[in-house]
């Protein structure tokens, strides 16, 4: 271990924190953040008064899609070239709009921040750099002259190398092999030279400052190790534009700092680095220019010198922020769900929560960190090896979705294309699915009975569609999920289990699902939300719980949570102030 | 780092000297050890049973009788590894057999090396036609050579239609291939054993190679990282079919009698044999040794049930039974392994 691993107290400089801290001090890039401070306008609880109207997007690039180069008043941007220019690229898929005006310019030897909510469109564009998406409409430019990517070989010969935000590895093949694929160092006879390339891996990790074996297999790698891996990847291809999505998501605070370390080499020796992050003040610490995106669009492109963190926040969301008053808050009633010391080996171990009715228990934590797991053992998809379920006083079946149906507990889950909803069938199928024992008369199902079934919960839950009968595929991704909660609600379930309810969803309808959660909670039922958006979890939940590999490590009530908190549980740091 | 892994770093050419528990692991790692394992058991307990076992008539038959399986095995298994599969080369080899041994019949003095290269042709057209179907029309490979198996066997009952080639009208520089030894070798057994080499050295130490494995473990993180998928998953149907073909011309010098039925239901033994030879079914690893060692396990036992004077009516279920044990095992071994490594890697660290 060369830096930190056995010190988790250790804080230093450059920690990662929450988004929207730091409001103060605008500074030039590389300044060092402080303590905690007080959270920007994020929905922190008790300062309703923090969250300021947006009156468009503040400081000297005050016009969204400026031309390249307007907007950057000092000298180098005036003369050098971009490296590579996206200009007025969109993106759709089916109805989904999810790029309209995807642009961004990078200069040689610049760390360039791309911000913005999720569903803002930053990991669209980022594969459109990729060359996974071909955009609709628009250029893309590299040193000036317009360019096709016609798939990702393309954009690695042309010098983009991407960092995923979820790590695409090879889990069959050793940790070199996933490193080098399709680049492996020959010798005579274009055979691989395997020493060399474990060598090579060697190197980069000695830059990395970790500590792997490269003939290891990666299947069982750990996230941050994956994440590791890919950085690895990316520093190998000496590429001369390296696109970051959000790379520092699972990493340590001195992984990060050594992650910082490499960006300021790569920008010395002149390559252009687009880093993705939803931690501002990280992005205050590397970068030196910012572009941020709203529901699709470039908003604004400005040097980083002149801007607070609150003015990235505000153009970044472009309207009140979402608040949830105490009077919609229920008291918690009965407890409803009990799970008790609940472990699946190698998965998650000793898992103990509770939720009541009328309480809404957020379930926060890294991407991995088994939370979908624990959810899905729960509801009886997975089975588990200890531990047991309690469902209103009665202990739940292991592994029988079917009596946690017949318990009360529904579940929306993660990936909703998959398995929330058979995409081929129509909204209204799609709608009763769960619900057909009520609809059914002699074993037929009746049309009627479910169509109307399905017309009143497209009412209530404000469900935006063509005709009853369309396939659920081409309905847009909020509105899907909406298909996936009516399913449920239709069974007036006593616990809701919902995970990343608001993934891919667009701001407005994120919005609908927030209230319509807390409706269902004033309501009574008792809701467990998976969710890895910080500011939803401190929005929605009204305890808050914390996974890390595997493990709650925190548990906060809704006024002492804040996203730094629940941060540091998640990544390790600062344990033993957790909980 | 938080997740150490203090004790794994140790560069690829390890001394020897590093402790019994890295020697276990490694051992451990080679997934063909197993395979080996129960060959030899087997080869061990029927030798007990029945020493003739071991006789060198019975060997040379035993290597013979393993030769096309083994060659068809390593086709398959570039096919399995990229995550796919060659239901079709059954039908191959048969509609390759025929139209090449028929060959002779009107031309008694065509050179048997052109016997081969038409059988070859046959092979490389079925193949590449699968291969368009799955990398081009993107349908599913099962689907794509299911349905190619039973096209290729109308083509061949078609064009054989009620004849057969009988072994009369074969010269004997044909049918002899099968029958030449060396030191007590058959000639076809060595050419076999280095065609099998170097396809295994191909998969382990060639890019495009290598990038077959990583289709079969990650077909999406494949495209992202610049593998041309369609085209490497083409040329391995194309190997595959080009490898029946030939093994369709080595079939009939072999059996030297050929109808429309040769090779019914040879995809599903030779996939057995790849299967138990540690190649997982849904690809990203496995090699091409360990297919061929399958291939020899299975045609190990259907020998040995001969010798022992066990009726070749149990060959079916036992080889169904073996097939079952050795997936099992796989499964297993994986599933432990997988679990040992997260242990490990959340074990240190916090």
């Amino acid at each position: 271990m060369t830096a930190g691993g056995d010190a988790p107290g250790g804080r230093e400089p450059g920690v990662p924190g929450p988004a929207g801290a730091q409001p103060d001090a605008p500074g030039p890039a590389g300044r060092a953040t402080g303590g905690p401070a007080a959270a920007g306008p994020r929905p922190a609880g008790n300062d309703p008064g923090a969250a300021a109207p947006v009156t468009g997007p503040p400081g000297p690039a005050s016009q969204p899609a400026t031309p390249p180069g307007a907007d950057v008043g000092t000298s180098p941007a005036g003369t050098v070239t971009p490296v590579l220019a996206l200009e007025h690229a969109a993106k759709s898929f089916g109805a989904v709009r999810a790029v309209v005006d995807g642009t961004i310019e990078l200069l040689p030897g610049e760390a360039h921040a791309l911000v913005g909510e999720n569903g803002a469109g930053k990991s669209t564009v980022v594969k459109i750099l990729a060359g996974v998406h071909q955009p609709d409409s628009g250029s893309l430019l590299i040193d000036g002259q317009p360019v096709t990517l016609h798939g990702p070989a393309d954009a690695q010969d042309a010098g983009i190398a991407v960092i995923y935000q979820e790590p695409t590895l090879f889990p069959d093949l050793s940790i070199a092999e996933n490193i080098f694929m399709g680049r492996q160092p020959l010798v005579a006879g274009r055979r691989i030279d395997r020493r060399r390339m474990h060598a090579e891996t060697a190197q980069l990790f000695t830059r990395l400052g970790v500590r792997l074996d490269p003939g290891r297999i990666s299947r069982g790698l750990s996230i941050a190790d994956q994440q590791i891996v890919e950085i690895a990847k990316a520093l190998s291809l000496d590429a001369r534009v390296i696109v970051m999505d959000e790379p520092t998501a699972a990493l340590s605070a001195a992984e990060v700092a050594r992650l910082f370390e490499v960006v300021r080499t790569l920008r010395a020796a002149g390559a252009a680095v687009l880093f993705i992050s939803h931690r501002l003040e990280e992005v205050f610490e590397i970068c030196q220019r910012v572009t941020v995106m709203r529901d699709g669009r470039h908003v604004l492109t400005s040097e980083l010198a002149g801007l607070t963190a609150d003015d990235l926040v505000r153009a970044m969301v472009g309207r009140q922020m979402e608040e949830r008053t105490a009077g919609e808050r229920a008291t918690p009633g009965d407890r409803v769900l009990l799970v008790e010391h609940l472990t699946r080996e190698g998965v998650f171990t000793d898992i103990s929560l509770e939720v009541r009715a009328g309480e809404i228990v957020a379930l926060a934590g890294l991407v991995g960190s088994g939370r979908s797991e624990v959810a899905r053992a729960v509801f009886g998809i997975d089975r588990y090896d200890a531990g047991r379920v309690v469902m209103r006083g009665r202990e739940l079946r292991r592994a029988s979705p079917t009596a946690a149906m017949a318990a009360g507990i529904g579940f929306v889950p993660e990936d909703r294309r998959q398995q929330g909803l058979v995409m081929d069938m129509s909204v209204q199928q799609n709608v009763a699915l769960a619900s057909l024992s009520r609809l059914r008369r002699g074993g037929l199902i009746r049309s009627a009975a479910e169509r109307a079934f399905a017309a009143d919960w497209a009412v209530r839950l404000n469900l935006k569609y063509g005709q009853l009968i369309d396939p659920v595929s081409r309905l847009s991704g909020g509105n899907q999920q909406k298909v996936v909660l009516a399913k449920w609600l239709g069974r007036s379930p006593a616990l809701l289990i919902v995970d990343e309810p608001t993934r891919g969803i667009d701001i407005a309808t994120k919005a609908e699902v927030h209230r319509l959660l807390a409706r269902l909670a004033q309501d009574g039922v008792a809701i467990l939300m998976i969710s890895s958006e910080l500011p939803e979890v401190l929005l929605v939940g009204d305890r808050i719980l914390v996974m890390r590999e595997g493990r709650l490590t925190a548990e906060f009530g809704h006024a002492g949570a804040s996203e730094e908190k629940i941060m540091a549980a998640a990544t390790g740091q600062l344990s033993e102030q957790a909980s | 780092m938080t997740t150490a892994v203090t004790q794994r770093q140790e560069p690829a050419g390890a001394p020897p000297g590093a402790g019994s528990r890295r020697l276990t692991e490694r051992v451990f790692r080679i997934r063909e050890s197993g395979i080996i394992a129960v060959l030899l058991v087997f080869v061990a307990v029927t030798t007990s049973i029945q020493p003739s076992f071991l006789n060198e008539q019975n060997l040379q038959f035993l290597l013979i009788n393993t030769t096309v399986f083994a060659l068809l095995a390593l086709g398959e298994t570039m096919v399995v590894v990229s995550r796919n599969v060659d239901l079709s080369i059954g039908s191959v080899l048969g509609l390759s057999a025929y139209v090449s041994a028929s060959l002779f019949g009107p031309h008694p003095g065509i050179p048997v090396p052109v016997v081969f290269l038409v059988g070859l042709g046959i092979g490389l057209a079925c193949g590449i036609g699968n291969g368009l179907m799955v990398a081009i029309g993107r349908v599913p490979s099962l689907v794509v050579t299911l349905a190619t198996l039973y096209i290729i066997r109308g083509i061949d009952i078609l064009v054989v239609g009620g004849n057969e080639v009988v072994a009369q009208s074969l010269p004997n520089s044909f049918t002899n291939i099968p029958r030449a030894t060396v030191l007590g070798i058959p000639y076809l057994a060595i050419a076999i054993a280095v065609v099998i080499g170097v396809g295994a050295y191909y998969l382990r130490s060639f890019r495009s190679g290598r990038e077959l494995y990583a289709i079969g473990s990650n077909p999406e993180a494949a495209r992202l990282a610049g593998i041309p998928v369609g085209r490497r998953v083409l040329v391995a149907f194309t190997v595959s079919g080009g490898i029946a073909g030939l093994a369709g011309v080595l079939w009939a010098a072999q059996y030297q009698t050929i109808d429309s039925t040769a090779g019914t239901g040879y995809e599903l033994t030779v996939i057995s044999a790849v299967v138990v030879g540690g190649v997982a079914i849904f690809g990203g690893s496995g090699s091409a040794v360990g297919a061929a060692i399958g291939a020899l396990l299975l045609s190990s036992i259907n020998s040995a049930l001969n010798v022992l004077g066990i009726s070749s009516l149990w060959l079916e279920a036992i080889s169904g039974f073996l097939l079952l044990v050795a997936i099992t095992l796989d499964r297993v071994i994986s599933v432990r392994l997988q679990a040992a490594l997260r242990r490990r890697s959340a074990g240190v660290g916090t």
